[in-house]
């Protein structure tokens, strides 16, 4: 990749006139891009030929839903808009998944995909997709370009909606021949989009209302969600539970949002969550939800959901308050501005019964599994690795037994360390999310903690993350199995195991091939020097931990069971 | 129940789509849906007819309020609003059933638009239970085709005198 000119990104004298590839390249500069993922094709030529003189770094995957991942967990990692560019027709169609996972996770991306020309399009000309059509539900908003002037301003727009109210996908399809096209070029002015009002600022009265309830309340939970981690309000989050003294449980996307290692965290709640947060959940008389929005896998049943709980909801997304659950107090805002204002309002109380009661949960139920077991453990693995990046890494994973794993055993401290497809659940998210927060965060330590099948859906990405030399870690949790649905097999189905076994590749040698470093182990007495091994390599480096093949994720809510009816914690007492 | 809301957008290319599109998809039902465009050419004003409790409709108003091309919400349950319907019918009327049909039209306060050897076209406008109403007169004569336009509405304000 060439970069010659430093020219491109600086602003250019009004009435300049310029092809529209080279504005959506300058365009992109202006908006703060300096590095894009993406994919060459014939109708995005003209573009990457612009791109060929930008100083924008681009990283190219091996394949369209391995970029958009990437683009993703570059903007989890950074809180910048990851950027996506595909051609059309199966490029376009490739960013599908990745689009929807972002969609479902309010992640900020910006994607561009080249089209055929305007006076083809609905010819079915070749590689030619209704791009629109097909990504419309799964974008917070996508626009065709038929008029060239029109562009420009689309790409500032696309940028504000993509980062600003809840964040989004935004997808911008442009014809080639609007590429190839001379325009003027136009300044930034203020954006106005009469349909699209963000309201950040909470409603003062809801807040004093909010604030009423709290300072009353004696068995208060804060529930927090990924919109803490969007909205940057970790800290605000931490000082709201110390100034008013609420224990806090996060959800899956909320980890990080709360320090796990203090005594008000709850850890995650949910049908894999503790059983103190859920035990806390169904006994509060309040529930102060902040950016989550009540996801199925978190309340289990509704109707019993938090039964003696009046509910506060502070959300930036009004279509999330009283969608699944009834709202007794919803604060419409962005979740950090809201806090700073609650803050204000709330004040101490001391709760020892009910944070004693916590207490007693926490040591009666921690996560637990076989300690004693000679086999290796996947639970183990991950604890292990926690205990030698101190709990520092930023973890991405795949979806499944492992990616649950992952949120009970290792404890996160940080918001925007911990990178997983929470609301899509999307296999193969895990190697190319690792590559996207490598880029973003170059000297942070970052490991994909992945499954065997989900790992077999983007492997090919291990040749992006070797050229591009970026060091990342991936720790194989390896059964053989599509572990998460063998598990519901053997719970729901009488342990018939329908094509969910694998028959995988040796993974040490592949990653070898790809030119990384692959380590196998099988025994438990290797786990941590293979560990250590692969934290110390330079480059990137993959183990592949053979574990046990049947092991479950406890606790459980199973489908249709209230929060408190978990399943599994009979086996955690046996353990202790 | 039904619920009628109306959605002020911008008059642009796929506006329409991302409408019914979020609709399909978040399984909302819409009994009809009626779209023109408005005084201000850079604005249309969709008219939804939705079947669905309060919280169904809820969340039909949050999610339309949601897109970026969609300006203003308004739901107008427990307003008093003007609500119409706009029908062509064509009916069979043989010559000894004509006179029949013509009185049925002059009562419905409906216009005749058409004629033809065997049946006549019918334009009729109101509240949708006089379409309906209506419809189900004409069904003895045989109806041969139905196109309606779907309930537009807006709400009187309290100074309007009822008419």
């Amino acid at each position: 990749m060439s970069n010659k000119s430093p020219s491109s990104g600086t602003p250019a004298p009004e009435g300049t006139r310029k092809q529209g590839s080279q504005i959506i390249v300058d365009t992109l500069a202006e908006q703060g891009v300096d590095v894009m993922f993406g994919y060459l094709g014939g109708v995005v030529l003209p573009l990457f030929d612009k791109i060929y003189d930008s100083p924008i770094k681009f990283i190219i995957p091996r394949h369209e839903q391995g970029g958009c991942h990437m683009a993703d967990a570059y903007a989890r990692a950074s809180g910048k808009p990851g950027v996506i560019i595909a051609t059309s027709g199966p490029g376009a169609t490739n960013l599908v998944t990745g689009l929807a996972t972002a969609m479902m996770d309010s992640v900020p991306i910006v994607a561009i995909t080249g089209q055929v020309r305007t006076d083809l399009i609905g010819n079915d000309a070749f590689q030619e997709a209704d791009t629109t059509g097909i990504t419309r539900p799964v974008t917070k908003h996508n626009v065709i370009i038929k008029d060239i002037k029109d562009l420009q301003k689309t790409i500032r727009e696309a940028f504000y909606i993509a980062t600003s109210g809840r964040p989004g996908p935004v997808l911008i399809d442009i014809p080639v021949d609007m590429q190839i096209a001379e325009t003027e070029v136009v300044p930034p002015s203020k954006i106005k989009l009469p349909g699209y009002k963000v309201r950040t600022k909470g409603h003062a009265r809801q807040i004093a209302v909010a604030a009423e309830a709290i300072n009353a309340s004696s068995k208060p939970v804060v529930y927090a969600g990924g919109g803490i981690i969007i909205s940057n309000a970790s800290n605000e989050l931490r000082a709201f539970a110390e100034k008013a003294h609420l224990p806090v449980t996060t959800t899956f996307l909320g980890l990080g949002a709360f320090d796990q290692s203090k005594p008000e965290s709850l850890d995650m709640l949910g049908m894999h969550g503790s059983a103190y947060a859920n035990y806390a959940v169904q006994e509060s008389d309040l529930l102060i939800a902040i950016g989550s929005r009540f996801e199925d896998r978190v309340t289990g049943k509704l109707k019993t959901f938090a039964p003696h709980a009046k509910i506060i909801h502070i959300d930036i997304d009004p279509a999330s308050i009283s969608k699944n659950v009834h709202v007794d107090i919803p604060v419409v805002g962005d979740a950090k501005t809201i806090l700073t204002d609650l803050i204000e309002a709330v004040e101490y109380r001391q709760r020892d019964e009910w944070f004693a009661l916590i207490a007693k949960w926490k040591k009666n139920h921690p996560f637990n599994y076989d300690r004693k077991a000679d086999i290796v453990k996947p639970q183990y693995v991950i604890e292990e690795l926690c205990r030698l990046t101190k709990g520092e890494a930023i973890i991405t994973t795949g979806v499944g037994q492992h990616q649950m794993w992952s949120a009970q055993f290792y404890k996160y401290n940080h918001p925007r360390q911990f990178i997983s497809s929470g609301g899509l659940g999307t296999m193969g998210f895990g190697l190319p999310a690792a590559i996207g927060a490598q880029v973003a965060m170059p000297d942070a330590t970052v490991v994909d903690i992945d499954g065997d099948s989900s790992f077999n859906m983007t492997l090919t990405e291990l040749s992006t993350a070797v050229q591009y030399e970026l060091p990342i870690k991936i720790v194989l949790i390896n059964n053989g199995y599509m572990g998460m649905v063998r598990q519901w097999q053997e719970l729901f189905y009488g342990h018939r195991y329908s094509c969910s076994s694998l028959q995988n590749p040796d993974f040490a040698v592949l990653a070898e091939a790809f030119g990384a470093k692959g380590i196998s182990v099988d025994k438990k007495e290797n786990v941590t020097s293979a560990l250590e091994e692969m934290l110390a390599a330079k480059g990137p480096c993959l183990v592949d931990f053979h574990v046990e093949r049947e092991e479950n994720v406890w606790p459980m809510v199973a489908a249709g069971k209230s929060l408190h009816e978990m399943d599994g914690l009979d086996i955690f007492e046996s353990m202790a | 129940m039904k619920h009628l809301i109306s959605a002020l957008v911008q008059n642009k290319p796929g506006v329409l789509a991302h409408a019914a599109g979020m609709f399909a998809a978040r399984a909302f039902n819409i009994d009809s849906l009626a779209v023109g465009r408005t005084d201000d050419p850079t604005l249309s004003r969709m008219t939804i007819v939705v079947i669905g409790d309060d919280k169904v409709v809820e969340q039909v108003r949050k999610q339309l309020a949601k897109l970026v091309t969609v300006v203003k919400v308004q739901d107008f349950v427990g307003q008093d609003v003007v609500a119409r319907d706009l029908m062509l019918l064509r009916v069979t009327a043989p010559v000894e059933k004509r006179l029949e049909i013509l009185t049925l039209v002059e009562l419905y306060n409906a216009k005749v638009v058409d004629i033809c050897a065997k049946s006549v076209m019918v334009e009729v406008c109101g509240p949708e239970a006089k379409i309906e109403s209506f419809i189900d007169s004409c069904r003895q004569y045989g109806i041969k085709s139905v196109v309606r336009t779907g309930t537009i509405a807006m709400p009187r304000t309290s100074k309007t005198v009822k008419v």
